[in-house]
């Protein structure tokens, strides 16, 4: 009989924010990603740097311990290639220890689009490039094959399961969202329809939620969260099933939850605790797909994310600002390609990083719960308004290039 | 003549226009030999202000002149000499106005003015309180009323009625516009008879000789080049400019003609609205946001300009327009701007007639010998508008009440 299994996947990303890059700025300098005031998050070395300290060292530390304990823990990660380039630049040994856990054989990488973007609600050609370079990243850095998918914001619908069944992976990650699953469990794997290979993992969002975003909360009911109680909770939903997906942001441990509200000691203390049990294991996702067979069919031809109540794309694209700025971006996507141009294409897709619009969010102006989310600019505006120049000065260098006209208002 | 001139700010502390008029006013009214005791709520050095006597009428800084609002701290207030007390009854305007009035009354003790020449609401309560005192004629200088302020919507129920005493009190009224002045008849009921329209002007001397290098603004320069004309509005972004009717005008031009781009250089709480409403509008890569701006950003928005135009809701005067065509701009005003009445080589519209001022702008954009006559017969125009002319009008009024009011 297979183990009952935890499959801890996580997922490490930094976008290259833009800094206040004014209509002066616009046509005459084209360094939209660096801040020079190193005393605000629009810095990306600043953050990088901090994030660091906080959860990347820390916790890749307290992996590597975990692995070397416990043969039977695994983990995967998805690390996107806006922060790897900025690891290469300010933190070179978090790669290094990154490099260390997947060569232990135990840690898989997943793939995505390297950019952390959206471009396959825009453009499917420009997705398939970005989704190769990641890959091709990979196996420099890590020397693996990557052969599970998942996409930026863990958005996903039917069309992307029968691409990625026909681009060969066999198994691709989404949001376990109860108006979809009704009365079946994400605890199991499943089969996207019109597919002929591929499975589909279903994110547990409450006991992922549990530690990504209520761990810290002192008006949750459950404050303090004890290694014991939530190993009870996993137990508990694991009963007729085989599989405990945890999906959730790798920053969750140290800088979403800081390390004084005991995260790291918790998740130690955890694992233990789950794998005291001989038919309790962890699987990587590939092995998870391997090891299960499909529950039956699962459909979700709208689009599902893993943010918000609304689990949907409106916060990146919920607004006309949101969806104004995209547009312009990806209507430049023939022109900037045929320049072969690498620092000029490379601008252009560090702008589709989906950080970008989610900044340019004004949905909870109205939701009332501003909190939720994290953004260094002063309001949506101000995003918007130094996003909308970047833009306009990657059309200045394309019409410089092509030497003729083709710049827009 | 002895001028007792009561304003809110000058050059280089101003927020707007009325420091700008109030400075070059008084300079014209010395040329022609008055003697200015201006009277300001703050302290700070005014540079090339030396043909009048500046009198400060608390030690706030000009950032503060509105009231400290809480922001500040206690070692600001030790540095410029302010004790507890005094941080609690300079907290907002009103607060400020009151010591205002108190200087004033101190000041007119042993020193009687042959008048006083107070600038709106901000200083009519010291006007009145000054005429009270040394029996002097009271000219109230009307720039801007609640009414204009407030756009169309009420305004502040205070302040219209410290505007409705200063205006029954006042000996004359000036108003800088005959929009001006049909507000203040009809709003307020004071007989046409007491008010005198001065219009402002430009001093064409400050605006100096400069050179542009098309380098502030070189991307909108760059679209120049390719044949797009650029649409600039300067001003703050409140609810009086009528901005909102200026952006879908604008979405209604680029239906008919897409080589246009919209500079909205300055900024205010209308900001973000705007910014929304051009991405609803589907024109936000064509509306360019500069923030509030200074120097050589200033100048520049208005040397990269087309068509400069002024969408105002209620407009006294509007010396922007003057600005923009001192510039080589051609100008598109709105009926409710006061400065309309002073040009001719201009067009108008109503300020909400957005189909109109769409056809305006796409006509000058698509009519290169409409531009180009626009522009050249502006400058005719404004440069006759003198503020010594305006010095002028000032001193008859001074010298006809000093013998009117000794009955």
């Amino acid at each position: 009989m297979t183990k009952r299994g935890i499959v801890l996947y996580l997922h490490v990303h930094q976008p290259l924010r833009v800094r206040q890059y004014s209509v002066f700025d616009t046509a005459e300098r084209h360094d939209y990603f660096n801040e020079p005031d190193t005393e605000t998050d629009r810095n990306n070395e600043r953050v990088l740097r901090k994030v660091a300290d906080k959860s990347y060292r820390p916790m890749n530390a307290l992996l590597e311990k975990l692995l070397h304990k416990h043969p039977e823990f695994k983990v995967s990660l998805s690390i996107t290639g806006t922060f790897i380039e900025q690891a290469e630049k300010w933190a070179p040994d978090v790669l290094v220890s990154f490099q260390r856990l997947v060569a232990t054989g135990r840690v898989e990488i997943v793939s995505e689009t390297y950019y952390h973007s959206l471009a396959f609600f825009y453009s499917r050609e420009e997705f398939e490039r970005q989704v190769e370079m990641h890959r091709d990243k990979v196996r420099q850095l890590f020397g693996v094959e990557t052969s599970v998918f998942r996409n930026t914001e863990l958005s996903y619908n039917d069309e992307l399961a029968k691409w990625a069944d026909g681009y060969g992976f066999k198994g691709i990650l989404a949001e376990g969202w109860d108006p979809i699953l009704q009365w079946r469990s994400p605890n199991h794997v499943y089969r996207p329809p019109n597919t002929d290979n591929i499975r589909l993992l279903l994110k547990n969002y409450r006991l992922s939620d549990d530690l990504a975003f209520r761990f810290s909360n002192q008006e949750w009911a459950q404050w303090p969260l004890s290694a014991d109680t939530y190993s009870e909770w996993t137990n508990a939903s694991i009963t007729d099933s085989s599989l405990v997906n945890l999906f959730m942001d790798y920053e969750t441990f140290g800088e979403h939850q800081w390390a004084d509200t005991g995260i790291f000691e918790f998740f130690e203390s955890f694992v233990g605790k789950w794998l005291n049990n001989p038919d309790n294991t962890f699987y990587t996702t590939s092995e998870a797909i391997d090891r299960h067979e499909a529950m039956g069919e699962i459909s979700m031809p709208n689009t599902v994310t893993w943010a918000d109540s609304e689990r949907d794309l409106t916060a990146w694209l919920g607004n006309d600002m949101q969806q104004e700025a995209l547009r312009h971006l990806y209507a430049l996507e023939d022109q900037i390609i045929r320049t072969g141009d690498d620092e000029l294409i490379s601008d252009w897709r560090k702008l589709q990083t989906s950080d970008h619009v989610y900044y340019m969010c004004t949905k909870w102006f109205t939701d009332g719960d501003v909190h939720a989310y994290f953004s260094p600019y002063d309001s949506p505006y101000d995003a918007f308004l130094y996003f909308m120049n970047a833009l306009r000065d990657v059309r200045y260098r394309l019409m410089e290039y092509h030497k003729h006209g083709g710049l827009n208002g | 003549m002895n001028i007792l001139m009561l304003g809110w700010e000058l050059p280089p502390h101003n927020s707007g226009g009325l420091g700008v008029a109030c400075y070059y006013m008084s300079k014209a009214l010395a040329l022609k030999g008055a003697k200015i005791d201006f009277v300001v709520p703050y302290q700070a050095h005014h540079p090339d202000a030396r043909f009048m006597t500046i009198h400060a009428a608390t030690k706030l800084g000009p950032l503060h002149r509105n009231g400290l609002m809480g922001s500040y701290d206690s070692k600001y207030l030790k540095q410029i000499g302010l004790n507890e007390a005094d941080s609690v009854a300079l907290t907002d305007m009103r607060g400020v106005q009151k010591r205002y009035v108190e200087f004033v009354e101190e000041m007119v003790k042993n020193n009687k003015p042959d008048a006083i020449h107070a600038h709106d609401w901000l200083t009519m309560e010291a006007g009145m309180r000054a005429k009270e005192l040394t029996d002097a004629p009271l000219i109230v200088h009307v720039h801007a009323t609640e009414f204009d302020r407030s756009g169309e919507a009420f305004g502040n129920p205070i302040v219209h009625e410290i505007e409705y005493q200063g205006l029954m009190m006042a000996d004359r009224i000036i108003a800088v516009s005959n929009i001006t002045k049909s507000i203040i008849i009809k709003k307020y009921g004071i007989p046409a008879d007491k008010i005198e329209v001065v219009h402002n002007a430009i001093d064409v001397a400050s605006m100096g000789e400069h050179s542009y290098d098309r380098r502030t603004y070189k991307y909108l320069e760059s679209l120049k080049d390719e044949g797009y004309t650029v649409i600039t509005t300067i001003t703050r972004f409140t609810i009086q400019k009528g901005l909102t009717h200026f952006v879908r005008a604008a979405a209604r031009a680029c239906e008919k003609h897409h080589k246009l781009v919209f500079l909205l250089a300055g900024d205010g709480e209308q900001r973000d609205e705007l910014m929304r409403l051009s991405a609803e509008l589907g024109i936000s890569d064509k509306v360019f946001f500069t923030g509030f701006v200074r120097g050589k950003q200033w100048r520049d928005a208005y040397n990269i300009a087309d068509i400069f135009v002024m969408s105002s809701v209620s407009e006294p005067f509007g010396l922007t327009a003057l600005e923009a065509a001192h510039h080589n701009a051609a100008l598109i005003i709105s009926r409710q701007s006061g400065v309309g009445e002073v040009l001719h080589s201009i067009f108008r519209y109503d300020f909400w007639d957005i189909d109109v001022l769409a056809d305006q702008i796409v006509g000058i954009a698509t009519s290169p010998a409409l531009a180009h006559d626009l522009k050249a017969n502006i400058k005719h125009e404004y440069a006759r508008i003198s503020w010594s002319d305006v010095a002028h009008q000032c001193m008859q009024m001074y010298s006809n009440m000093k013998s009117g009011v000794t009955v």
